[in-house]
């Protein structure tokens, strides 16, 4: 496999890029309908700062949010067979890619990098709500196994940032065992003794949840986001009660015991450094020998 | 009574006219034998015709059909000492979720399967065979309870999905799934599942994630039911015929895929219509597919596992 790289340099040069938007200058909250000045909101991480709403971001930002200078490098992922299934309903599934690849600029709905968090080393993957909703196909699948490999081989953890509503229906039966394949990746992981973090973002349901997004060592989710297994308006037909407020928003699943902790974006690579430290096992228990004495301990002996 | 379905109704009305004259000749009168005959030939052509090519509609309404036999029917007949085992040890028993120790052909296995239930009575106590968290960590235990013991697990899966409640998602539904789907996938024994029946996506994968992948000719295994894909790809759950076509959720299709191993014929006119020769017939593959596994070393059955799965979607079909 080829690890073609695509070295992303220090974000300087996209924020000079934004600046050429005029009709950006300003947004508006949408939980708040506060009006935001777009550069403000961009220092921020797209965080509200009147009301703390934490809007989606695209699997771009978080790259450039999640490590050092907003500097990585972009791996390649596996091509997989194209539309299996030959899909189509109004559109055709081939279509529907090209649409995406062309809004999103990207291959499939899973990017992967790696470069360091706080001078750690570390994969991270970030999928792509945009990109047909973020669905897990072939590709994503293979996108996930292929991060996994990268983490073992670096012996490095892996943070995942999922954003998506599940399956990729037009991929059919194909799509549902990208399950399993996606659990297998998160084995590789836990087989080498290495983190894997998941950060769970707004949205995060269906088959997506219900394979390696709820195998991480940690679940960090972001303030608000709904993560969840069944989609609201199917529940609701099914037991015919009204939801419960707050249901399937971060916060209940932190008091339901499915996540470990909420933790707002912009505090989100401090967390990440945090707990890659407190997470690397002492040398002793990679190499199997004792780590080598510290030269103050040296001279004591 | 039997059920039929809609395409089934020229069926039936030549079977109503074979059971009228039937009952006209009994006293001894008119000898109609004959034309007994020949209608009972009619029939049996038009079942074949339509069996033979059943849309990916009318299977799924067959996969779902009322009479076919449900996971506790192929417990019941192919494994012998069947000891139901209960629980998760946490919450709650989901009936759902039916399984427990036995011997399959002599040898001491873990069955599992999900269990529709057969009449109103049933079907409410088995949820429709939709399980909730507790059910899939039942599921896990008797996986690992299998993996312990060095038993081969067999599962039988035949569910609309996992259940999308309130108290479902507060208990960690998504987990649930997950964890089962990884407990099959580390078990140092083989595991054999079959579709019997429907294939409802996230909460079927949590039990067949198996080292062989068997589907009989007449169930679906699908990713989302047709309605719902009907209702979110063309904004109109009427449309399921065309959404069941689109999704290639019929045996021949994931066989083609090269996502289950082998298909389990089904008797004349779908399983439903003659449960006993059905059920002989899975255990009969069942047994030849689980056979070669039997020698194989614990890492050898996970590896192959693991590689199987890895296989599928990275490589295209023929």
């Amino acid at each position: 496999m080829s690890w073609l790289t695509e070295y992303v340099r220090p974000r300087i040069r996209t924020l000079l890029g934004q600046r050429e938007v005029p009709e950006n200058l300003w947004s508006q909250c949408p939980a708040c309908q506060q009006m935001i000045f777009a550069k403000e909101l961009e220092k921020n991480l797209k965080v509200c700062p009147h009301c703390a709403h934490h809007m989606r971001a695209t699997a771009i930002e978080r790259l450039g949010w999640t490590f050092d200078d907003g500097a990585y490098t972009r791996i390649e992922l596996p091509k997989v067979p194209v539309d299996p299934l030959a899909f189509r309903d109004s559109k055709r599934y081939v279509d529907r890619l090209r649409e995406a690849r062309t809004k999103t600029g990207m291959e499939d709905a899973l990017i992967v990098a790696h470069g360091t968090i706080d001078g750690h080393r570390a994969v991270v993957g970030a999928m792509e709500f945009d990109f047909i909703g973020g669905s897990m196909g072939a590709a994503v699948g293979e996108g996930l196994v292929a991060a996994a490999r990268l983490a073992v081989l670096q012996e490095a953890p892996l943070i995942l940032y999922t954003a998506s509503a599940g399956a990729r229906m037009q991929e059919g039966a194909v799509s549902l065992m990208q399950m399993p394949r996606s659990v297998i990746a998160t084995m590789l992981l836990k087989e080498a003794r290495l983190p894997l973090l998941i950060v769970l973002t707004d949205p995060t349901t269906g088959g997506v949840t219900a394979s390696f997004a709820m195998l991480g060592d940690i679940h960090i989710a972001e303030p608000g986001a709904l993560i969840g297994f069944a989609g609201a308006r199917v529940i609701e037909q099914t037991v015919r009660e009204t939801l419960p407020e707050g249901f399937q928003r971060a916060e209940y699943l932190h008091e339901h015991g499915i996540v470990d902790m909420i933790v707002a974006r912009t505090d989100m690579r401090d967390m990440l450094s945090r707990l890659m430290a407190l997470l690397r096992p002492p040398a002793e228990a990679i190499t199997g020998e004792p780590a080598p004495a510290e030269p103050e301990d040296a001279a004591a002996a | 009574m039997r059920h039929f379905l809609d395409f089934e109704k020229p069926i039936a009305e030549l079977e109503g006219k074979i059971e009228e004259l039937r009952r006209m000749s009994e006293p001894g009168g008119i000898n109609i034998t004959d034309e007994i005959g020949k209608l009972t030939e009619k029939a049996d052509k038009q079942l074949r015709a339509t069996y033979a090519r059943l849309t990916p509609w009318q299977k799924t309404l067959v996969a779902r059909h009322p009479d076919r036999p449900k996971a506790l029917d192929y417990i019941r007949h192919l494994i012998t000492d069947y000891t139901p085992l209960a629980g998760d040890r946490a919450f709650a028993e989901d009936a759902a979720i039916v399984g427990g120790l036995g011997r399959f052909r002599g040898r001491s296995v873990v069955v599992l399967g999900t269990e529709k239930g057969a009449d109103t009575e049933t079907r409410i106590r088995h949820n429709f065979g939709s399980a909730k968290p507790e059910g899939y960590r039942k599921a896990r235990r008797l996986i690992e309870l299998a993996g312990q013991f060095r038993l081969p697990l067999l599962t039988f899966v035949d569910t609309s999905g996992a259940f999308p409640g309130i108290d479902a998602e507060a208990r960690g539904q998504a987990e649930a799934i997950a964890r089962s789907i990884e407990a099959c996938l580390s078990a140092p024994v083989p595991i054999v599942a079959t579709i019997i029946g429907e294939g409802g996506s996230g909460g079927a994968i949590a039990l067949a994630t198996g080292n062989r992948v068997l589907m009989l000719e007449h169930a679906i295994y699908s990713v989302i039911s047709p309605e719902g894909c009907a209702s979110i790809l063309w904004r109109d759950s009427a449309q399921a015929a065309l959404a069941a076509e689109a999704l290639k959720l019929t045996a021949a299709d994931l066989k083609h895929l090269r996502l289950v191993d082998e298909i389990i014929a089904e008797p004349l006119g779908g399983a439903h219509r003659d449960p006993g020769p059905a059920v002989h017939a899975v255990g009969t593959a069942v047994e030849n597919q689980l056979l070669p596994l039997l020698g194989l070393e614990p890492e050898a059955l996970r590896v192959q596992r693991r590689d199987k799965f890895l296989a599928m979607g990275r490589e295209g079909v023929a």
